[in-house]
C-alpha cells in the first residue's frame, strides 16, 4: 500500500511539473533571468505549491500518525551550517547553468535527449560524492 | 502578459503542493526529490526502498502521459503542443552542472522540492536560508552566463 501511495505522489508531482512548464529549462532560466525578458512563470508554480502544502502540512498533522506509516519523519534541526549554505551555493550555480533541478530533470524523462541523459548521470554522480565527503566539512 | 502561463503555472503548482501534501498524510514523508532519489541510488536502504522507487515511477510517468495525450496541457515556451522543453545547452554543459546540482542538493540536504516546497511550507529557517541561497547563486549564474559571457543571449 505504501508503494501505491508514494506512486500517486509522484505522478502528482510529476504532472504538476509538466502542466506548469517546468519541465521547459526555457521557462526556468527566464525566472532566473531578472535582467531579460523575464518569466514570473515559476513564482506562480513555487507560490501554488507552497501555499497549498502549508495547508495540506497543518491538516495532516493533525493526525497522530500518518495513514500508511508508524511515525512522520521530519528534519529537526534549526541551526545554519556551513554545508547546508556552501551545498544550496553549488546547487544554485548547476540549475543556473542547466535550468534543470533534480525534480524537473527526472520528470523530463518523457522526452530524454543526449544532454538530459549527462545531465541525470552526472547528477546521481555527484550525490554518490557528497555521500562520500566527510560529514564535517 | 502571459496570463495563460502564470494560471497554468499555479495549477501545476497546486498539484505539487498536493503532492506533497499526500505524501506526508500518508507516508509521513517530506517530497523532496534529491533525498529521496538520491537515498534511492546511493544506499539502497532496506525496507525503505520501495517508496522511493514508486515515487520516482510516478514522476516519470505523469509527464510521460501527457505526452501521449498529446501535448495540449504542457506550458514549454513558445510550443504550445508541446510537454517537454529542450535543453539549454549540450553534453558538456550538462556535465557539469549535473555534478553541481547533485553534489550541491546531497551537501545541502535538499532541492527546490525539499527546502522550497516541503521546506517553506513548514517554515523551516534551514530551507528558507538554503532557498535563498540557491535563488541568489542560480541568478548570479544566469546573469553571468547570458548577459557578461553570452552578451544577452
Amino acid at each position: 500500500m505504501s508503494t501505491l501511495m508514494a506512486y500517486i505522489a509522484g505522478l502528482l508531482f510529476g504532472l504538476g511539473l509538466a502542466v506548469s512548464g517546468m519541465t521547459d529549462p526555457a521557462r526556468v532560466l527566464g525566472f532566473l533571468d531578472l535582467f531579460g525578458a523575464w518569466d514570473p512563470t515559476l513564482i506562480f508554480v513555487l507560490g501554488g505549491a507552497v501555499v497549498t502544502n502549508f495547508f495540506g502540512y497543518r491538516l495532516a498533522r493533525r493526525r497522530p500518525h500518518p495513514l500508511f506509516a508508524a511515525a512522520f519523519q521530519l528534519p529537526t534541526r534549526r541551526d545554519l551550517d556551513g554545508r547546508l549554505i556552501g551545498g544550496a551555493a553549488l546547487f544554485g550555480i548547476g540549475w543556473g547553468l542547466s535550468g534543470y533541478c533534480p525534480g524537473p530533470a527526472f520528470a523530463s524523462v518523457a522526452g530524454i535527449t543526449w544532454p538530459l541523459v549527462a545531465m541525470l548521470a552526472a547528477m546521481v554522480a555527484g550525490w554518490f560524492l557528497a555521500r562520500a565527503l566527510p560529514s564535517q566539512g | 502578459m502571459e496570463w495563460h502561463s502564470y494560471l497554468a503555472g499555479l495549477v501545476g503548482g497546486v498539484l505539487i503542493g498536493l503532492s506533497a501534501t499526500w505524501l506526508m498524510v500518508t507516508l509521513g514523508r517530506i517530497a523532496g526529490v534529491s533525498g529521496i532519489i538520491g537515498t534511492l541510488v546511493t544506499a539502497r536502504p532496506k525496507g525503505d526502498s520501495a517508496w522511493r522507487l514508486a515515487f520516482l515511477l510516478g514522476l516519470v510517468s505523469g509527464p510521460l502521459a501527457l505526452v501521449i495525450a498529446g501535448g495540449e496541457l504542457g506550458n514549454v515556451l513558445g510550443r504550445p503542443e508541446a510537454v517537454i522543453g529542450e535543453p539549454a545547452g549540450g553534453v558538456a554543459l550538462m556535465l557539469v552542472a549535473g555534478l553541481l546540482v547533485g553534489l550541491g542538493t546531497g551537501i545541502g540536504s535538499g532541492c527546490t522540492s525539499g527546502h522550497g516546497v516541503c521546506g517553506l511550507a513548514r517554515l523551516s529557517p534551514r530551507s528558507m536560508a538554503a532557498t535563498l541561497t540557491f535563488l541568489i547563486t542560480a541568478m548570479v549564474t544566469v546573469f553571468v552566463v547570458r548577459h557578461l559571457i553570452g552578451g544577452g543571449a
